[in-house]
């Protein structure tokens, strides 16, 4: 990769933005830099599970044409986009990491796709997930194991893995993810980047394959605040293909993005500093939250009693929502079919068992278990009420304070096998990310520092619903004062 | 809580799922373990409490009963496993 590129890849998105709208760069030669960045880099990181360079080649070529003309651009003009495999981009490949989705092509694209080429972005290949973003690592993935920048030898977090470590290792300068229970914040975390997760019903979900329909939501990844803040600005807003995306007016949130926030209260819930926390996380989140207190914040001691509860409440809503999503999987209009003869049924449950892996297959019988003549009142209705006990815990927290920080992710990244055959093990390592999704409130994940080995950690702030303008600032003002989100891995050179 | 291999079997054909006898074995295990550990949901007191299926407080949307396009039938058909004419194939489900 010649320097210029290298130059160019470890910029952020916003400063790639204002170097394209000044005419320091086409888009054809940021496509060529990243192009450049994943020769070098992709095969160790393997974030991608579909890369077509002709067509991104094309597409920023179409986009520099359209600059030149003089026509009026959107905000995102020229810029490459990753695009997490789980969102319909039209005639191009879309498997959410599942073999009963090898070779589907979706007839239209997601109202999130068509949004980034509204704004002008030139969708950038189609990354890595667990399966049907069921994971925490992107080792639940029937194609490939993605890696971490940072080291190779780790995951990059999940289920958004590819996405995370294709903007973490400087293959995209943005990314979309989804977020159910933390596929955006924790692998943000675990790979040194800005991950936020939306507040429910803020961007459609219409083309989005469903995992878990009341809880999922799609956002951005990028290096820095102000990346995220961009690209959200571009997705939010009704759109009337989602029923639950809400009509109400988008906020401008890079307008005072910049401007510290007066007064700001900055909840720490004593239940996240508890057992299970890796004492080099627990030491990076206090220094940040010192950060917070050299700027005049005030910290409020608060407390989140559901705590506890979350993951068991989660892994029973959200399984019995994907028992019942995943039923589409049949073999009849789209996906893998069984070769083997039978009657309709056995057609299903054959497609079914040959197409799905371990995890989905898991996840489809709790949650068909839950859902169940017998037990769904003591599993999935008692769920339910759980739920809302911790929505109320929520805004008991946000009538003291205005964000609730903490860590991101209990560890930083672990190995590659490390927690694959225990599954709870796995489901644990979203215990600070769950809540949030149960709520419908949103989250973010920022670097705030790294451990002794050189892995990146992250702090989360959530903030109540719709206050993704305050939460986008209170975010900055840590990341002003510090100088994390500029470091990036050595392979990247 | 324990799952008998009878139940697994059982939810492994509500849930459409065939699997062999090594993975109704060793789903029924993990499944076992996970179903103990959100036991822990029924010692929570949720006396009165209302369940809540979803975050927001929505109500349904209906559209204007207008004709708009739809999928043309090659483009639905694009990636069918199998079909005859303009239609899905599926094994016979009537005799």
């Amino acid at each position: 990769m010649s320097s210029a590129h290298n130059a160019l890849v470890r910029l952020s998105a916003s400063e790639l933005v204002g170097k394209l709208q000044k005419g320091e760069v086409r888009s054809v030669d940021l496509a060529q830099a990243f192009i450049a960045s994943c020769d070098k880099n992709e095969p160790a990181i393997q974030a991608f599970l579909h890369l077509d360079r002709q067509a991104i080649l094309d597409a920023a070529e179409h986009s520099d044409s359209r600059r030149k003309a003089g026509e009026k651009l959107g905000p995102l003009a020229g810029l490459p986009i990753a695009i997490k495999d789980n969102m319909c981009q039209k005639g191009v490949p879309t498997t959410c990491a599942s073999k009963i989705l090898k070779g589907f092509k979706p007839p239209y694209s997601a109202t999130v796709v068509e949004r980034l080429q509204a704004a002008g972005a030139v969708p950038f290949g189609k990354t890595n997930l667990d399966e049907f973003a069921m994971g925490s690592s992107t080792e639940n993935s029937a194609y490939q194991t993605t890696r971490n920048p940072w080291d190779t030898t780790r995951i990059p977090g999940g289920s958004s893995g590819g996405s995370a470590a294709a903007v973490a290792g400087c293959l995209a300068p943005l990314s979309l993810g989804s977020d159910t229970g933390g596929s955006i914040r924790q692998p943000a975390s675990l790979c040194g980047i800005v991950g936020l997760k939306p507040t429910y019903g803020l961007i459609s979900r219409y083309g989005l394959v469903a995992f878990a329909s009341s809880l999922d939501q799609i956002g951005p990844f990028s290096h820095d605040v102000t990346g995220s803040a961009l690209l959200l600005q571009a997705l939010a807003g009704h759109d009337p293909r989602d029923t639950t995306c809400v009509n109400q007016p988008v906020p401008d949130y890079l307008a005072d993005l910049d401007k510290p926030l007066a007064g700001l209260r900055v909840g720490v819930a004593r239940e996240f500093f508890g057992e299970g926390l890796d004492s080099q996380v627990e030491k990076a989140v206090r220094a940040a939250l010192d950060v917070y207190k050299s700027q005049g914040a005030t910290i409020v001691d608060v407390s989140l009693p559901t705590s506890p509860h979350a993951v068991a409440t989660y892994y029973l809503v959200a399984t019995a929502e994907a028992s019942s999503n995943l039923a589409r999987f049949d073999g009849v209009r789209y996906g893998h079919r069984t070769e083997r003869k039978g009657n309709l049924i056995e057609q299903y449950s054959r497609s079914r068992g040959e197409g799905f892996g371990a995890e989905v297959k898991r996840r489809i019988m709790l949650g068909t278990y839950a859902l169940s003549s017998g037990y769904i009142d003591a599993y999935y209705l008692q769920s339910l009420k759980v739920r809302r006990l911790i929505l109320q815990d929520f805004e008991k927290i946000f009538s003291q304070c205005d964000v609730l920080a903490g860590p991101t992710a209990p560890t930083a990244a672990f190995k590659v096998g490390e927690k694959s055959s225990d599954p709870l093990a796995m489901y644990l390592s979203d215990i600070y990310t769950i809540s949030c999704n149960l709520a419908g409130i949103s989250g973010i994940s920022i670097p705030c520092g790294f451990t002794d080995n050189g892995l990146p950690i992250g702090l989360q702030l959530q903030g109540p619903q719709f206050a993704e303008s305050k939460l986008l600032r209170a975010a900055r003002m840590h990341e002003k004062a510090t100088d994390w989100h500029t470091r990036r891995p050595a392979l990247v050179g | 809580m324990s799952l008998e291999l009878d139940q697994v079997r059982w939810v492994a054909h509500l849930s459409r799922l065939e699997l062999s006898e090594q993975e109704l074995s060793s789903l029924g295990g993990q499944l076992a373990s996970i179903v103990k550990y959100v036991d822990q949901l029924r010692a929570v007191n949720t006396e009165g409490v209302e369940p809540m299926a979803h975050a927001l407080d929505l109500v349904n949307v209906l559209r204007d009963d207008a004709i708009v396009p739809s999928l043309p039938v090659s483009e639905a058909l694009a990636n069918a496993p199998a079909r005859v004419g303009d239609h899905f194939a599926v094994p016979a489900v009537l005799d």
